[in-house]
């Protein structure tokens, strides 16, 4: 039997977390655009557009990400299309965190005083133009707290895709695992490394939400 | 042709009938201040002159422009009458200067330089040329009003429509901001006023628009409105108010 070193299984597992790295990336700024365009979408003042985005925002916070994910690998199975493990993985992961950014941004757009919206249309300003220039400005500040937040839900919710076979941290764990028999190391391995992607961003949410508390200052 | 016409303009709020039919006409230059009781319908009717609310009945017109509820004839209409609030609603990321050129630069697409220059101008009409670069929650109330004046001004409207303007200030400040719109009815501006400050109103204003739910109740030239009012009801506000 081949004897694995510490140092073998940290480097498997580390060679692994490139791709949760890579996922989680994808992952974030596919679903921050998408979410971007379906913000638009939610507070339009066209009622049946507003609905359509609202529902398509119950549906993906109202069903477990295990079950998109399932349904995005074997769903389009159906159709004869195959899907390898790391499209359908990334496919979930962005419709999933667009439908939670966007919820975040609509309650920081909607946090925007009334009288914001009433001074920049008495000047002429058409919907887009006061988005654009009066509303996103001041809005984003307030997202950033918990934008950076939600991006550790986004890292965690990749280990979920190791039940679908994409090769990432959680699935390499369990492939050095039946190699080494190891587990309890292994595993502890795991775990540190996703604390130490996911404690900073956290961390630096919890000041960024404070400083920007502690700032009266608006700009 | 007068410049602002109201015609039979009505206003719902769902049962709510909050302007049942209001008539105004509105020349060049007039000074208009609008009176009236709480929830009288004072600022509604402001709101839907320029389309801040759409009109359930009626028609307004400001200097041939139909009020309609697109866009692109809320924006006609809205270049032609700029509007002030109570609350300032300056844009709290933007320094005073900025307030003031961003609309020139996005709405009329002004290049940057003369939308400064202009903004430097209007800053300076309103006594606050030096308060270029400060960010709104730098400046008093009375200045954050008068920036928002220099903002409206900057768009170069024919009429302005001011909502208790002075309302949410302290009483110190309040003349600073009065000083600013008394020189501009002077020079001429259009301007239609709802206010509280009745010695200003009777100094300023070439008629006085009394308002009692949801109706014109009285109108008038002040000398007519304050010293020799026709209603019970207008009698009673002015009463209640110290000014009869
Ligand atoms: N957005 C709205 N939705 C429902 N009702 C409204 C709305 N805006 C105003 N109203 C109602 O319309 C009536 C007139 O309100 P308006 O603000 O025009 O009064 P006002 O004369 O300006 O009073 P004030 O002196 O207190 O400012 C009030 O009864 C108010 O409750
Ligand atoms: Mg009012």
């Amino acid at each position: 039997m081949i004897e694995f070193t510490t140092w073998d299984i940290l480097r498997n597992l580390l060679l692994a977390a490139r791709w949760t790295v890579l996922l989680s990336l994808v992952s974030f700024i596919g679903g921050g655009l998408l979410g971007l365009a379906l913000l638009f979408g939610r507070i339009s003042p066209r009622r049946w557009l507003s609905k359509a985005t609202g529902s398509y925002i119950e549906l993906f916070q109202g069903t477990p990400l295990l079950m998109q994910m399932f349904l995005a690998f074997f769903g389009l199975g159906l159709f004869g299309v195959d899907v390898p493990a790391r499209l359908a993985a990334g496919l979930a992961l962005i419709l999933w965190s667009a439908a939670f950014l966007t919820e975040i941004w609509r309650g920081c757009v909607e946090s925007i005083a009334r009288g914001q919206w009433e001074a920049s249309a008495s000047l002429g300003m058409g919907r887009l133009q006061q988005m654009r220039y009066v509303i996103l400005p001041q809005a984003l500040k307030i997202a950033i707290p918990p934008t950076v937040g939600f991006s550790v839900q986004v890292i965690k919710g990749t280990a979920l895709t190791s039940i679908i076979g994409f090769v990432e941290l959680s699935k390499a764990g369990t492939v050095v695992t039946n190699a080494t028999f190891q587990p309890f190391t292994v595993y502890g391995f795991v775990a540190l490394i996703y604390f130490a992607l996911c404690w900073p961003l956290s961390k630096s949410s919890q000041i960024l939400e404070r400083k920007l508390n502690v700032a009266h200052r608006n700009h | 042709m007068s410049l602002i016409e109201i015609t039979e303009v009505r206003k719902s709020f769902g049962a709510n009938e909050v302007l049942k039919g209001i008539n105004l006409d509105v020349e060049p230059g007039e000074v208009i201040a609008i009176i009236g009781k709480s929830g009288s319908g004072k600022s509604t009717l402001l709101r839907c002159i320029n389309g801040l609310e759409t009109i359930s009945g009626g028609s307004i017109s400001v200097a041939g422009a139909q009020l309609a509820e697109d866009e692109v004839h809320l924006k006609a209409l809205r270049l032609k009458v700029g509007m002030i609030f109570q609350q300032f609603n300056l844009f709290p990321h933007l320094t005073a200067g900025g307030n003031v050129m961003l609309s020139q630069m996005v709405v009329k697409k002004v290049p940057k330089a003369q939308a400064e220059a202009m903004a430097r101008r209007m800053l300076e009409r309103v006594g606050l040329a030096h308060k270029f670069d400060a960010y709104p929650d730098e400046l008093s109330g009375g200045q954050q009003q008068r920036v928002a004046i220099a903002r409206a001004l900057a768009m170069q409207p024919i009429a302005l429509l001011c909502d208790e303007i002075t309302s949410a200030l302290d009483p110190e400040l309040v003349s600073e901001v009065l000083a600013v719109v008394r020189e501009l009815a002077a020079e001429g501006m259009t301007l239609l006023m709802v206010t509280h400050e009745m010695k200003f109103a009777r100094d300023v204003c070439s008629r006085v628009v009394f308002m009692h739910q949801g109706r014109v109740h009285e109108i008038g030239p002040p000398e007519d409105v304050f010293a020799n009012p026709q209603t019970p009801e207008l009698r009673q506000f002015l009463g209640m108010t110290g000014h009869a």
